[in-house]
């Protein structure tokens, strides 16, 4: 393993990598973007302190929470919790005022504050939550640890949510611009000798064809038929070369377009099992000599132009199946207004 | 048969970030070093067994959509690779036995 590597031991003493560190970002970047009062609970259930204990019994258990803050002339003035009322219970003294029982030296944490600060005193403490003020002092919600994990949860869920978004967003784009002939074309810069991002376009036109709202398996053959196109720039071109998909409502064009060095034989090129790949392309895994073949069996048309010397041109078709085609406005039932 | 119990009996590294693999179910596997053979022989949720650990191998498993790669013959792919597979949704394992003897033991798992 490489010594850019740093590591450490860290949770149930596994090794951990950068990469759990970067892995983890996003639970932590939420925890410094999310502010508290984008989590806390707003709904105060308060006591005042010439309340009886037999008040606070009968509120933590119609709620079922743990504890509630305790106000007098709308300030904190203290917070009573399940422990304090187990005293009382012990003591048999439910009909005391909650001023006896109740806990005065308060922590408090700002509205405004990130919700990395709650988890720092409750890591810190065995306090189980905390009354949030606002930036007038002024009570305004309450924090637990549940109150976090929930938070988290749904900033979480909202990441996703956002990629069904684009992706219902996209798969309305045909239907939403109406002309006689609409395509989407991508282009692709691709590098030759570039192996470590071999795949990349591929993924990227593999996801916005999910995100068009191709079917997984339209979706995987058009991943295979570009993966091999460009890897094949990737492998052969000598100054790369340009990967190019046109998607219109009823099929997929897919082409990629280089300046050399050309194949001498194309009818050889097309041979199951037969390559030039380099000895450094081969030691990777490439130059199976099943690329070409691999697109055919994936496409609906093929066709490979070259020569030596010159440039090569590699067409690929793939028509759309009824239950495949893009929804267009062209073919949807409400025709456009004049 | 679900991945944590195949991690667990084959004693298989785990390159990326752990999950929960008792919810990944691979079916069937697919073995071979040549990628553009993955491509086309690798079903989606098989289990695929190579000596690779290139950054391309994380490309051909993320098109494949394959359930894990277990890369043999203690070959290690480098960080990069790493962060790119979790990037990808991509899980790396790994083993120091041969394809051979991991393939038959996944069958004998009843991986098959």
């Amino acid at each position: 393993m490489s010594n850019t590597l740093q590591e450490s031991q860290g949770r149930r003493g596994r090794t951990i990598t950068d990469q759990d560190a970067h892995d983890i970002t996003r639970v932590e970047e939420l925890s410094y973007d999310l502010k508290i009062a984008d989590v806390m609970s707003r709904e105060i259930r308060s006591l005042t302190p010439r309340q009886t204990m037999r008040d606070v019994f009968d509120l933590l258990r119609k709620n079922r929470i743990s504890g509630a803050p305790v106000i007098e002339n709308e300030k904190l003035i203290g917070i009573i919790s399940q422990e304090d009322l187990m005293k009382a219970l012990v003591a048999s003294d439910l009909s005391s005022t909650i001023q006896k029982y109740m806990s005065t030296q308060v922590r408090t944490i700002k509205s405004y504050e990130p919700v990395v600060k709650a988890i720092e005193v409750f890591m810190r403490t065995n306090i189980g939550r905390l009354p949030v003020l606002d930036e007038n002092e002024k009570l305004v919600g309450m924090i637990t640890k549940g109150d976090i994990t929930r938070g988290v949860l749904v900033a979480i869920r909202k990441d996703y949510q956002e990629e069904e978004v684009r992706r219902y967003r996209a798969s309305h784009l045909f239907e939403d611009i109406t002309s006689d002939r609409t395509s989407l074309i991508m282009r692709y810069l691709i590098k030759p000798g570039d192996y470590t991002n071999g795949g990349q376009a591929s993924s990227h036109i593999k996801r916005a064809l999910l995100r068009l709202g191709a079917t997984p398996q339209l979706a995987r053959q058009c991943g295979i038929a570009v993966y091999e196109a460009e890897i094949n720039l990737i492998i052969h071109s000598t100054n790369g070369g340009v990967l190019r998909v046109q998607i219109e409502p009823h099929r997929i064009l897919m082409q990629t377009t280089d300046d050399g060095p050309g194949i001498a034989d194309v009818h050889q090129a097309l041979q199951p099992g037969w390559s030039t790949a380099s000895p450094l392309a081969r030691s990777m895994g490439f130059g199976a000599g099943m690329g070409l073949v691999n697109i055919q069996r994936c496409v609906d048309k093929m066709e490979l132009v070259s020569a030596a010397g010159k440039g090569t041109k590699l067409f690929m078709e793939i028509h759309l199946r009824p239950e495949e085609k893009f929804k267009d406005a062209s073919n949807s039932n409400e025709a456009p207004g004049i | 048969m679900n991945l944590q119990e195949i991690i667990t009996k084959l004693n298989l590294t785990v390159f990326t970030t752990p999950k929960d693999f008792t919810l990944v179910d691979p079916h069937n596997g697919y073995t071979s070093d040549l990628l553009s053979c993955v491509m086309a022989g690798a079903q989606p949720e098989n289990i695929w067994v190579t000596i690779q650990a290139h950054m391309n191998v994380v490309a051909v498993a993320a098109l494949r959509e394959v359930s894990a790669v277990i890369i043999t013959e203690n070959a290690k792919p480098e960080p990069d690779v790493i962060a790119k597979a979790n990037e990808q949704n991509v899980i790396l394992l790994g083993t120091s036995e041969p394809s051979y003897e991991v393939v038959g033991k996944l069958w004998e798992l009843g991986i098959q």
